[in-house]
């Protein structure tokens, strides 16, 4: 370690190349992958899924398992080979130089071992620490990650903690040994967006503070600008762009890059003037990668016998400070030249109300206590619900995990049936109909969308045997070959191929299957779509061509759109009007321009600030809230949201804590519940300012 | 004649077992050729291990199918002189185109132990999978809705569950595979009635004089009714829930369904097939026709099951079912939270659609792997019933049946019921092998 | 915890009374009472005579209420024979009724009287429960260790040489039903013409003829004696318990929280030791307690196999010989012992899963 120079690189990997061996075949994971990361600095290893960025990674700690072997290149820690180094050396080396942080917190921890015995666990290993000093320098370190109560931390199991409370515990597992290189893989995406922005901040703090270097893995552009200096895009196993976060984002010279930023709503997209450029073609199966260039197939700039010839090596952008592209093209390419297949669509209009819930209350009640005993409790899901939403409208429904958006959808769709509070659907109550007992034109004009692309189809059934068993059900055609063709014609309306028909799931990617879903949603020519986070799951290019998709369908068919996420900058993209949950509360609602200016509900003020923006031009006020969302079964009395609320000082006294807030009506029916007075809310200052260009 | 040596044996065993090879060559080079387009059981011959298992089960299923063309004497058959003979021991006196010799030696009744052993994969291979099979019913049809309702529902079958769960196996096959119970039976008006009046209620029977009020079920044949309606119910309900959008359809294949299970279950759970007095009538009515057929009447009835086995089938199927139950009760929890059911609910799928098309297709591995296993553990149980004596017939070959015999004289002459005991562990050691590669190869993707 | 363990106690009692009652319905049958006369009686009785002797002997009236007497919550039956002497379930015939107690059931302590011991169930039980409870102490000491170990060896590293190993010895043992393993035993190691014996008499290395015994008595236990009982019982269990733990030792090694304590520089030893045992016996433990039942299951077949006359070796001697108190009482242990070893499983998970435990 003493022949080690500070001035060098921490952390030098050189034409990297790793492989997975399955019984068929070798599986490259990871092409000729370099970057280097200098002491203090954090770099930034974006890409979607699939590319290798975890891979390289866990190359880095050697834990690639049985299949992976690293099949070239070399990964050198501070002047140390790390591909040929022994076992005895390397377990020196993990957790005490190298350390990590994972995106599961909740699996990162042994369930049976007691927080403080895992964290001291390390220094006992790596400096032969007494068992008390360890203890107590765990709980020196619990402090530091800004926990509160650490004595009674370090004595608790994990499973005791919330999830923001065990990923600051994983964060200080790997702070014990002070190493000198952190890796965090995707740290935050488990995570709600208000605590994702408080381990951020403690991240970067922790950081600068021990001066370790970070290599940090994230799909998420707007997280790696706010954590990194630096910044490497990967595409299917190759790095494509690499160089300093601010270059790389407003200079890009990768055809990719650029590709992925038309792809993201940032503030100044709009669905109908500025609608987002998905990027055409799916990702490449790993061993089915195309000759020369990986992302030829699907890009804009692409010229046959030139990109697909051969390989292509990293080619460093001169002036610029390491910055560097693998393509062939990038000086001549006019990177300044506006999109050119953007097409601008009309604003759809209106039309009458369809759907209208007024009061509406659902109340579960559950078992306290683990076995089955004790007190039972009530669990407020939605309380005082009232809103209505109009034909060809996309109204917003945003909230952090148990705001209760959830259960909104259950109740509306039928499978839950309201505790009180009416829904008025095309005319008809049906707040205390079942779904069995709602006619059949009800339940197929009333559809749902669901999140989880894996999930929402049966993996057991060929893709047109779902689509035509939502017909069957629908009572749509009179003959098997009739509903054989709708099927088709759907399949043509979510612009997939008819062979897919005769797949089965598996054989799709996640994106085709969110495809089917919505198919399969407007198989009955449904009216009103509840579309649950139809998108998070998906990857950032698939996104912005699932959510275009579902815009289109909804122009043709004037459907309303209730469209439930907790991403702000989609919903800014594409909701005509927002409302915002908490804990089973509507905090505010409004047209999208009165949410996402102020006056805010101080919720929606601190979510605005949480969501990080891929833009160097945006500025963005930070406001970090103070511990997790409180649970649904223990709420806090008055306002459900005075616990972690800035604002509190300046409302009426004593107001917050004791009573549930009034709905004030705001100019343009803009409704915020909250005891805030009007002058007080009039003085809230925007969250982002986005700088004149 | 000579008593043949040990490689002769071996020899002479593999060839008599011609036919077998033959099946099993035939079966592994089309399914090796094809195993790609064969799905999960394509790929079972990927793994060494379900590859082997596969055989032995397959070796044990041909054996079964094949066992007249394999035997070389009778298994009933006594033979003087054969009494505890060893292996090879040659027959004496041993007629033009009989086979010489004993291959395994004769048992303590002087009958073929080769034979027997044979002939014993038969009646195992017989009961076991179908026991198991009506289990899997029972357990999927009760498991579906506890897992899929919760609540009191579940509460209740899950108490009858472990309530059969918690009596020792080997005390309900005491109580429940007698010949006693057999004899009794519960009347139905009034299962609590006294002593005295149950026995009036007997001899009223035997006399030919019982009123309604002594009419009644033995335990098994009530157990059978309750079990056996479990297939129709769950065919029934299967096919309605996916044919109902269309009654043209559905009235056809429920109605035909409903007819064919109920004929099957009248016979199978109450012996009152009326097929076999309806044919015998037939044929006596045109003589001539059944001549020419070559029937002989009486004609046996289609559906039919002996008291004996019955009763040891019931019970089998009782023992395994509230397992099942409880791995498909979990497999169900498990699953109802999936988005697709959500889906299913959404359109507006009724409960069992939901249950049976939806979820019980994606629990299918564990439940494929689970089945070899419990053939199994009924083999085992099968042969634990034949180790105490209450098997299906006394002279029957079953294997278990054959070690009980052969274990009074097991330090003597151990070769009586090695034979056997080597059979059922080999068969239960396939079945084993069998779910352990398919538990790979769907774990797999 | 205390509420749980309340209404698992509650829960078990209801099973032990439904599982008794079905018990003593289906041993009572009128078959079964008719057989019970003829052989106390006369096998040449007439059918009007047996009626009578079921009458007289207590066994008229409801099944109900014979099962409360068994029980010990309805008074004992009494009245008197065609000879005029009084008979009744809580004295011998002759004495004065008076002088007995009104209830005399199990719950009282009174198990009724064999007849097949010729004497009291509960004494003749409680020799012969011990007898079988030192077979089973012998057989928990050779399987609980050698399957853990077994189990955790094989599952730590997943895929290896020795698990393959380890894995087809767990499979071929759980394929092997004890009246197997016992009749492949006896005749390699215990019969004087086939196996290992013959052999090693010829080579003069035992004095015997045979290597083990093929029988085992309580009054006698040795090594050469108990070896092949044991073995017996134990090969089953042992595939059984190693394979479940091994199981839950692989999952346990793919966890996350497994490569963490790797990545944290934990060398192997510890991480199985420290991280993966603790999580990996939770569910073993919970098999062996189900295990029990199973045991049970062997436990009769091998006293039977190998003629030692405890638990196991009562039963079957009860039901074959229509001893009714006896197989009654029998029952009554096994359910017992069965419901026990679930009460233990299902408290030891919950405080072996701190995850339950505190939540």
């Amino acid at each position: 370690m003493a022949d080690w120079d500070p001035s060098k690189p921490i952390l030098e990997i050189k034409n990297l190349s790793i492989s997975f061996f399955t019984r068929l075949r070798e599986i490259p994971a990871v092409m000729d992958f370099s970057c280097t990361v200098m002491p203090g600095e954090a770099m930034g290893l974006v890409g979607e899924s699939g590319c290798g960025k975890s891979t390289v990674a866990l190359a880095v700690m050697r834990e690639l398992g049985k299949t992976g072997r690293i099949v070239g290149g070399s990964i050198t820690f501070k002047g140390r080979d790390l591909t040929t180094m022994g076992d005895e050396e390397l377990r020196h080396i993990r957790g005490s130089e190298i350390a990590m942080i994972y995106q599961e917190p909740m699996a990162s921890l042994n369930p049976a071992m007691k927080i403080g015995a895992q964290l001291a666990e390390v220094p006992m290993i790596h400096s032969g620490m007494s068992k008390d000093e360890a203890w107590k320098l765990a709980r020196q370190i619990v402090a530091d990650v800004r926990l509160p109560d650490p004595d009674r931390i370090i004595n608790a199991y994990p499973h005791q903690l919330s999830g923001g409370q065990q990923q600051r515990i994983v964060i200080a597992m790997a702070l014990m040994a002070k190493p000198a290189l952190l890796i965090l893989d995707e740290p935050t995406t488990a995570l709600d967006v208000t605590v994702e922005a408080g381990i951020v901040d403690l991240v970067k703090e922790l950081g600068e503070k021990y001066g370790t270097s970070m290599l940090f893995i994230s799909h998420n552009l707007g997280l790696v600008m706010d954590v990194c200096d630096r910044i490497c895009v990967m595409y299917s196993g190759e790095a494509v762009e690499t160089g300093n976060v601010t270059e790389v984002f407003d200079k890009m010279r990768h055809p990719y890059t650029q590709a992925l930023f038309r792809s993201i709503p940032l503030p100044g997209a709009d669905k109908n003037a500025r609608p987002l450029i998905s990027i055409p073609g799916n990702f490449p199966l790993p061993h089915e990668r195309p000759p020369g260039c990986n992302f030829g197939p699907r890009c804009d700039y692409f010229q046959k016998d030139r990109c697909d010839a051969a390989d292509i090596a990293m080619d460093p952008v001169p002036g610029d400070d390491r910055h560097g592209t693998r393509c062939l093209r990038w000086q001549e390419i006019d990177w300044t030249a506006p999109p050119a297949k953007r097409e601008i669509k009309e604003k759809a209009a209106v039309g009458r109300v369809v759907l209208k819930m007024d009061d509406l209350k659902k109340y579960y009640s559950v078992s306290s206590g683990a076995f089955g005993g004790g007190a039972k409790k009530v669990v407020k899901a939605n309380e005082t619900l009232s809103f209505e939403a109009r034909e060809g409208e996309t109204l917003a429904i945003v909230g952090e995990s148990g705001c209760g958006k959830s259960t909104f959808a259950k109740v509306l769709m039928g499978l839950e049936t309201a505790t009180s509070g009416s829904i008025m659907l095309f005319d008809e109550n049906v707040q205390s109909t079942p779904i069995q007992k709602r006619n059949t034109d009800t339940v197929s004009q009333v559809q749902m969308v669901f999140q989880n692309p894996f999930d929402t189809l049966n993996p057991s059934m060929s893709v047109g045997r779902q689509i035509i068993r939502a017909l069957e059900i629908f009572k749509f055609g009179n003959s098997d070959d009739e509903r054989r063709q709708r099927m088709l014609e759907l399949l043509d309306l979510v612009k997939l191929p008819r062979a897919f028909a005769d797949r089965m799931p598996r054989q799709l990617s996640g994106g085709q299957k969110q495809r089917v879903g919505i198919a399969r949603a407007f198989a009955g020519g449904a009216k009103v779509v509840v579309a649950d986070e139809p998108v998070s799951a998906l990857d950032v290019s698939v996104q912005a061509a699932v959510t275009d998709l579902l815009m289109d369908i909804q122009r043709e068919n004037r459907t309303t759109l209730l469209f439930i996420s907790h991403d702000l900058s989609i919903v800014r993209y594409l909701s005509d009007r927002v409302m915002v949950m908490y804990l089973g509360h509507v905090v505010e609602m409004g047209t999208t321009d009165q949410v996402f200016s102020p006056p805010y509900h101080p919720y929606t003020e601190a979510l605005l600030s949480a969501v990080p923006i891929a833009d160097t031009k945006v500025e963005r006020k930070r406001i970090v809230l103070e511990g997790d969302i409180p649970s649904a079964v223990n709420p806090p009395p008055g306002c459900p949201f005075q616990t972690r609320c800035r604002w509190k000082s300046q409302a009426p006294a004593g107001l917050c804590e004791t009573e549930v807030p009034p709905v004030q009506v705001l100019e343009g029916g803009h409704q915020i519940k909250c005891h805030l007075t009007r002058d007080v809310l009039a003085q809230m200052e925007p969250v982002i300012k986005i700088a004149a260009e | 004649m000579e008593d043949l040596s040990y490689s002769a044996i071996l020899g002479r065993m593999i060839f008599q077992f011609w036919p077998v090879w033959l099946a099993l060559v035939l079966t592994y080079a089309v399914s090796i050729t094809f195993k790609r387009r064969l799905g999960l059981y394509g790929k079972l011959f990927d793994s060494p291990v379900g590859m082997i298992g596969f055989g032995i089960v397959m070796f044990w299923v041909f054996t079964a199918l094949l066992a007249d063309y394999i035997v070389t004497f009778d298994p009933y058959a006594v033979f003087s002189g054969m009494k505890n003979k060893p292996l090879g021991t040659a027959l004496a006196g041993a007629t033009e185109g009989q086979y010489s010799h004993f291959l395994l030696g004769g048992d303590a009744l002087a009958r073929d132990v080769f034979s027997r052993m044979v002939m014993g994969a038969r009646s195992v291979l017989a009961i076991a999978p179908a026991a198991t099979a009506f289990a899997f019913m029972v357990g999927i049809t009760l498991g579906l809705p506890a897992g899929y309702f919760g609540g009191r529902l579940d509460t209740g079958l899950s108490f009858l569950a472990n309530l059969v769960l918690a009596f020792p196996v080997i005390l309900l096959f005491y109580l429940l595979v007698t010949p006693e119970i057999v004899e009794h039976k519960i009347l139905f008006f009034g299962a609590f009635l006294t002593t005295e009046e149950q026995l009036a209620c007997k001899a009223a029977h035997e006399a030919g004089t019982a009123g309604l009020s002594c009419f009644g079920l033995s335990i098994p044949t009530m157990m059978a009714a309750l079990l056996f309606i479990f297939p129709v119910i769950f065919v029934v309900v299967l096919l309605n829930a996916r044919f109902f959008t269309d009654p043209k359809k559905r009235n056809l294949y429920v109605g035909l369904v409903v007819v064919f299970g109920l004929w099957a279950y009248s016979g199978l759970a109450f012996n009152a097939d009326p097929s076999g007095e309806l044919l015998t009538s037939l044929a006596q009515t045109f003589p001539s026709a059944a001549e020419f057929l070559g029937v002989e009447t009486p004609i046996r009835d289609i559906w039919a099951m002996e008291p004996n086995l019955l009763n040891v089938f019931v019970s089998v199927v009782f023992v395994n079912a509230p397992t099942v139950f409880r791995i498909v009760r979990g497999i169900v929890m498990d699953l109802k939270s999936r988005d697709y059911v959500a889906a299913g609910q959404t359109r507006g799928e009724g409960s069992w659609y939901i249950m049976l098309w939806e979820i019980l297709p994606n629990a299918r591995g564990p439940l494929i792997v689970d089945f070899c296993l419990r053939i199994g553990y009924t083999t085992i149980l099968l042969g634990t019933l034949g180790f105490f004596g209450l098997g299906v017939a006394p002279d029957s070959p079953d294997w278990g049946s054959t070690i009980d015999e052969g274990r009074k004289t097991l330090t003597l002459f151990p070769h009586a019921a090695l034979a056997p005991a080597l059979a059922l562990m080999s068969l239960v050691l396939g079945l084993n092998l069998l779910a352990d590669g398919l538990r790979e190869e769907s774990l797999r993707d | 915890m205390l509420i749980f363990i309340a209404r698992r106690l509650g829960l078990m009692v209801l099973t032990a009374f439904v599982l008794t009652f079905v018990v003593f319905y289906l041993t009572n049958l009128p078959p079964n009472l008719e057989k019970l006369a003829r052989s106390e009686g006369s096998v040449r009785m007439s059918d009007e005579a047996v009626a009578q002797w079921i009458i007289d002997n207590g066994h008229g009236g409801s099944v109900l209420g014979r099962y409360g007497q068994w029980l010990g919550v309805v008074p004992g039956w009494q009245n008197v024979d065609e000879k005029g002497v009084p008979r009744g379930r809580c004295f011998a015939a002759g004495t004065d009724p008076a002088a007995a107690p009104r209830y005399c059931g199990v719950l009282q302590g009174n198990w009724g009287y064999s007849t097949f011991f010729r004497g009291p169930v509960l004494q003749n039980l409680g020799e012969k429960l011990a007898a079988t409870g030192w077979l089973m102490l012998w057989v928990m000491i050779v399987m609980v260790p050698t399957s853990l170990v077994i189990g955790v060896v094989s599952g730590m590293r997943e895929g290896s040489r020795t698990d393959r190993v380890l894995s087809t010895f767990s499979i071929a043992t759980t394929a092997t039903p004890e009246y197997v393993s016992g009749v492949i035993l006896v005749a390699l190691l215990a019969s004087p013409v086939t196996g290992l014996s013959p052999l090693l008499a010829d080579w003069g290395w035992i004095d015997g003829k045979v290597l083990f015994q093929g029988a085992a008595s309580p009054d006698k236990i040795t090594f050469w004696s108990f070896t092949l009982p044991v073995l017996t019982i134990a090969l089953y269990g042992i595939g059984y318990i190693a394979r479940m733990t091994r199981a839950s030792m692989t999952e346990v090694m793919t966890a996350q929280y497994i490569r963490t304590a790797r990545l944290k520089g934990v060398s192997f030893g510890q991480v199985v030791m420290k991280h993966a045992l603790r999580n990996a016996l939770i569910a073993p433990f919970t098999v062996i307690m189900l295990q029990f039942p199973w045991l049970l299951n062997g436990v009769v077949i091998v006293e039977t196999l190998f003629n030692y006359k405890g638990f196991g070796w009562t039963l079957v001697q009860a039901a074959g010989n229509n001893d009714i108190n006896l197989l009654l009482g029998c029952s009554v242990v096994a359910v017992f012992v069965v419901l026990v070893t679930q009460l233990i499983s299902d408290i030891g998970y919950v405080f072996l899963n701190p995850r339950i435990r505190l939540s």
